[in-house]
């Protein structure tokens, strides 16, 4: 099929023909390689991951993030990537209810993806559409996780720069964090300052403490720690000024292109998987098998595909 | 323990036995049960019969009692409607302030006994008639008020010192209460004097409703400050009205309904100790209200243990001494939720049967719903066929005549008892997570009330819940909805008559005392103080509602919900 | 047709106006989601100028709207007519909730594809959103 057209007038930053040029990326890893091999390449565009405790207020950090770097002037998407509902093929994809607010305004460009059934929480069409969105010429690309385990550190694994949420006071939020995306932040936040101005400073100790003994940071990178309301709009400047300093760092040490290289990588990964998924899928609606019978289900064709193919056995 | 003889006891276990092997088998061979569970509309599952064994543990002196004593199961007063018919409120207004003037006019002239205001959307969400966002909405669904003078205007020719007024406003109801007081004043009315009730609970904005505007602390501090105010000033007024009914109309069970409000009450009830006041001091002046649906003894059943269990709350939670404080005092609404859109004439009998569970629940005041329903705000026509509905329960049918006459069934009896087992669960629950403004954060209520009215719409898809008109009893032909007569309303006229008296009153205003008394309403609210009494100058200076909002929203900030289904 | 198509049938469930009855659009929601469809619910309190965005961004295939509020009318006018200035007009749009019998044939001129009354059933909601979702599919040769 030809995208040309779609193509020509989503550079031109037509809102229509980028959402279903989205589309396109979506609906199959063949239309997303030629859609990305079509768009020309493009240096600079950042990706910003955040990430950090359920409920710590990412998503409302997010979107304060969003008006300020619109005002400014620069163009904005965000990745919404949604964990589809486990027991049904269909999903209901709720992050962008906290960033309607936004969705008039010409800077910013919201699109949500379901993880359609992906345990990571990571999807072929949601890695895609970072570039696809960097190549159309926004700025800054946004995409969030909730931070737990390696599945999220996975996530943020593609973006440029990392921000880890964190709220006021000492516990076992910060705890369970560490075993997930606690280590890889560039920049940490300590929102919710609001409610609890003496917890935050405790936080701040901590923060300051692991990063002296070196448990936090790396290569090369002090991590920053930025304390914000993002109810009362507080601390944002500071902190699209620690981001903006980590891209500079990237830039300027030759690292802004690892994590394009990153996204590529997973994308293979991702596609892999991705063929597998939909192999047991049609399994799972042909036959009405869950997933890991499905899975034997699939080990019993594919053994059957063999032996029939070597001469005559049975299915 | 138990009130009955244990011989008695013995002598009913064997005997229900008997009946289980004997009679019972040979009835079931004959005629089948219509269904495998029976359940409450709730889902409570209900037995064949209920004896005194179902209820041999409620002690009747300590749980039962008599009405107007402790725990004030059988009702707050000892001779209920023998003395004074519960109020006939009707919930109104529509179009501008003439329209919804005359409306009240005419429903007290047909015997309404208690006014009840419905305000349009841009009211309940604090933003002016001539807002971008307005337009369309003005006067829909209830009256627009902008300022002071839209509210002279309403109470034109009603004397506030004779008539109580319900007020469903929330988010602004501080303003629309100063607005009440300012016109009394000008009516020369003392405002010890006024009377009627501001629904002012902010909790269940969150929960149900979703007309919030503030994040919930802030939401309710600005509530509790009415009630402070209130409570001093204005010693007839209902300052807040915790509202089970939108709670259920959104979805929940009768238990979840009961328990979120009472929950929410505990909430209020705990601020206000915090703020540093006596229990007593303002328990007396807290008003409740809740929906009757359609499953009828259920309902009953609710309203018998909502007030048990608030007046255990006030005694052993809180300390509460005097009596007045341990009432819990109710307006009751019909289920808007259980009428139809097709067949609309019988939402007249749906109504009928609702309202008798309210009355026979021993509700204060009462709302019926009008066959129309579905379609619009109430023509007046409907209306007064709802209203009539309430005057023939109260005057024909004898119901009134007896105090609590379902006390002593076993199984309303039992029925009370578990939904009150049932609701104790749920407020357990609720204060392990530290009570409701923590539990509406984190969307608990909300997430619950989602699922329940999922539950509810896949059972009547299923069939399993069965509605005339809807899935059974169906008819094709739609020339009786067709033929409905609606409330007339145009409106782009209404709009453009209420911005036409918006701009008059903005022109005729002395813009430095509205400029003086909003900058005193900010620095008051920055400061935590009482907020109440700057919006009460702000108001008499003619301010617009939406002016006094824009000001709180600067101070307070707003609220986008967090993503549940 | 496989399921696996119809599966991806995306539908923005949006509130217009300052309407806050959400127990039908949620309700809807859920029923579609069960259905395999892919959900994007906007939240209440949306103008017609943010639904119709949150429906190109989202590229969806059939926007739903729910109005209890009565202003519907007004709404749903200006929502149609920024779907055509958008050129998003393909998409197909439903309307439910509290619609005055003597006004669902002007809004369907406005070109709403149907309008559900209260009472409806779920599966004959679900069923023509799937029909009008397919339908928008093949014309685009998907
Ligand atoms: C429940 C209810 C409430 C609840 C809402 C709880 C909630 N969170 O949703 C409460 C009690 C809070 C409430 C409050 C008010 N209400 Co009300 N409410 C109702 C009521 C009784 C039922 C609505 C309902 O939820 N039904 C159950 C659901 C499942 O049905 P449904 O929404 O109709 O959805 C079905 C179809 O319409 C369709 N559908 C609906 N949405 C969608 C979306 C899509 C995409 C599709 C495909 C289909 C579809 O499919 C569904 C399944 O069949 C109606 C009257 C009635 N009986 O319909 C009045 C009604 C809608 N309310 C009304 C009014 C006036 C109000 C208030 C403004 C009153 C006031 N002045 O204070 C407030 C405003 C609240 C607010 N913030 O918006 C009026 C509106 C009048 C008008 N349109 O002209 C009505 C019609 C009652 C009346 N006649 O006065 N209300
Ligand atoms: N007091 C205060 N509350 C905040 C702040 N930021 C967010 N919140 C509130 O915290 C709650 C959660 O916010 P979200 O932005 O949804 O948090 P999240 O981290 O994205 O949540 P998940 O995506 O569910 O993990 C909401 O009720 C917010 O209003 C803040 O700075 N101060
Ligand atoms: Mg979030």
């Amino acid at each position: 099929m030809d995208y040309s057209r779609l193509i020509e007038k989503a550079l031109k930053g037509d809102r229509l023909a980028t959402g279903r040029l989205l589309s396109i990326v979506e609906r199959d890893p063949r239309g997303a390689s030629m859609v990305l091999e079509s768009l020309p390449e493009r240096e600079g565009y950042h990706v910003i991951g955040v990430t950090g405790i359920a409920g710590s207020g990412k998503s409302t950090l997010l979107s304060r993030l969003l008006t300020h770097y619109a005002d400014k002037g620069y163009r904005c998407a965000v990745v919404a990537i949604d964990p589809s509902s486990a027991y049904s093929r269909g999903a209901l994809l709720g992050d962008r209810i906290r960033m309607q607010m936004h969705a008039t305004n010409p800077n910013i460009f919201i699109r949500s993806v379901s993880t359609r059934g992906l345990k990571g929480g990571l999807s072929f069409a949601g890695v895609a559409m970072i570039d696809v969105f960097g190549r159309l010429g926004y700025d800054k690309v946004f995409i969030e996780s909730i931070g737990v385990g390696q599945a999220d550190v996975d996530i943020m694994r593609i973006a440029d720069t990392i921000v880890v949420v964190t709220v006021p006071g000492l516990g076992d939020d910060i705890q369970a964090l560490k075993a997930g995306v606690m280590e890889i932040g560039d920049i940490y936040v300590i929102n919710k300052v609001d409610k609890d101005r003496e917890g935050a400073n405790k936080t701040m100790e901590y923060l300051l403490f692991a990063i002296e003994a070196g448990e936090l940071g790396h290569r090369g990178w002090r991590p920053r720690i930025v304390k914000t309301s993002a109810v009362l709009d507080e601390g944002i400047d500071e902190l699209i000024d620690a981001i903006e300093e980590h891209y500079r760092f990237i830039l300027g040490t030759g690292r802004y292109g690892s994590g394009r290289e990153r996204r590529r990588e997973i994308l293979v990964r991702l596609l892999a998987e991705k063929m597998l998924i939909d192999a047991l899928e049609s399994i799972e609606i042909e036959t009405g098998k869950d997933l890991y019978e499905g899975a034997l289900e699939l080990l019993r064709r594919v053994t059957a595909r063999y032996v029939d193919t070597t001469g005559g056995g049975e299915a | 323990m138990t009130d009955y003889r244990e011989d008695f006891l013995k002598k009913l276990r064997d005997k229900v036995e008997k009946w289980e092997r004997e009679t019972l088998p040979k009835s079931l061979s004959r005629y089948p049960e219509r269904m495998e569970r029976f359940t409450t509309l709730s889902g409570i599952e209900i037995k064949r019969i209920y004896t005194p064994l179902d209820i041999k543990d409620t002690h009747y002196l300590e749980r039962i009692g008599l009405p107007g004593e402790y725990p004030y199961t059988r009702g707050i007063h000892a001779t209920m409607y023998r003395g004074r018919i519960w109020t006939m409120r009707m919930f109104s207004g529509f179009g501008t302030a003439e329209d919804t003037n005359k409306r009240l006019k005419f429903l007290v002239e047909h015997g309404e006994t208690g006014l009840s205001l419905a305000f349009d959307y841009p009211t309940l969400l604090g933003i002016d008639s001539d807002d971008p966002m307005a337009h369309g909405e003005v006067g829909v669904t209830g009256v627009a008020v902008d300022t002071l003078k839209d509210m002279e205007i309403i109470f034109d020719g009603i004397d506030l010192g004779k008539v109580t007024t319900n007020m469903t406003i929330n988010p602004p109801a501080p303003i629309l209460y100063s607005m009440y007081l300012a016109v009394a004043e000008k009516q020369g009315v003392p405002r010890e004097k006024i009377g009627g009730t501001t629904q002012n609970d902010p909790l269940k904005e969150f929960i149900a409703q979703k007309s919030y505007i503030f994040p919930p602390e802030p939401a309710v501090k600005i509530a509790m400050d009415l009630v402070e105010y209130s409570v001093r000033n204005t010693p007839k007024w209902n300052p807040i009205s915790i509202s089970g009914y939108h709670i259920r109309e959104a979805g929940s069970t009768a238990v979840q309904e009961l328990a979120f409000t009472l929950a929410d009450g505990i909430a209020y009830v705990r601020h206000l100790v915090e703020r540093g006041h006596d229990v007593d001091s303002f328990a007396h002046r807290l008003s409740f209200f809740f929906d009757s649906h359609i499953n009828f003894f259920e309902e009953i059943a609710k309203f018998r243990a909502a007030r048990r269990m608030w007046a255990k709350i006030m005694k052993e939670w809180f300390g509460a001494k005097k009596e007045r404080s341990l009432w819990l005092r109710f307006h009751t609404q019909t289920a808007g939720v259980s009428l139809t859109a097709q067949q609309p004439y019988n939402n007249i009998v749906r109504t009928a049967i609702e309202a008798l569970a309210a009355v026979l629940g021993g509700t204060q005041s009462l709302h019926t719903n009008a066959l129309d329903e579905p379609y619009r705000v109430p023509s007046e026509f409907a209306a007064k066929i709802a209203l009539r509905t309430q005057q023939i329960i109260a005057y024909e049918t004898g119901v009134a005549d007896v105090v609590d006459p379902l006390a002593g069934s076993y199984y309303v009896e039992w029925l009370t008892d578990k939904i009150e087992e049932e609701a104790w669960r749920y407020i357990e629950r609720i204060e392990r997570m530290g009570g409701m403004i923590e539990a509406v954060r984190k969307g608990y209520p909300q997430k619950e009330l989602t699922e329940a009215s999922y539950r509810f719409q896949k059972e009547v898809e299923e069939g399993i819940r069965k509605i005339v008109g809807v899935n059974i009893f169906t008819e094709e032909d739609e020339e009786e909805v067709r033929n409905v007569p609606l409330l007339d309303i145009d409106p782009n006229e209404v709009e453009e008559r209420q911005i036409r008296r918006l701009r008059e009153v903005k022109r005729g205003r002395d813009s430095a005392r509205v400029e003086s008394t909003l900058n005193n309403l900010r620095d008051a609210a920055r400061r935590g103080e009482n907020i109440v009494p700057y919006i009460l100058e702000a108001v008499k200076a003619y301010a617009t509602e939406g002016e006094i909002m824009n000001v709180l929203k600067e101070v307070y900030g707003v609220w986008t919900e967090p993503i549940i289904y | 047709m496989t399921i696996t198509e119809t599966e991806r049938i995306k539908v923005l469930v949006a509130k217009l106006g300052l309407d806050g009855h959400d127990r039908g659009a949620k309700v809807v929601a859920r029923a579609l989601r069960d259905a395999g469809f892919e959900v994007i619910y906007t939240g209440i309190r949306q103008t017609p100028e943010q639904v119709v965005e949150a429906a190109i961004q989202e590229d969806v295939d059939v926007i739903g709207v729910s109005i209890l509020s009565g202003a519907h009318m007004t709404l749903m006018k200006r929502l149609m007519e920024l779907l055509r200035e958008y050129g998003a007009d393909d998409i197909p749009v439903f309307l439910g909730g509290t619609i005055p019998v003597p006004d669902i044939e002007p809004i369907k001129r406005m070109g709403v594809r149907e309008v559900f009354l209260p009472g409806t059933s779920l599966r004959e909601i679900v069923e023509m959103i799937r029909q009008a979702g397919l339908e928008r599919r093949k014309r685009r040769g998907w």
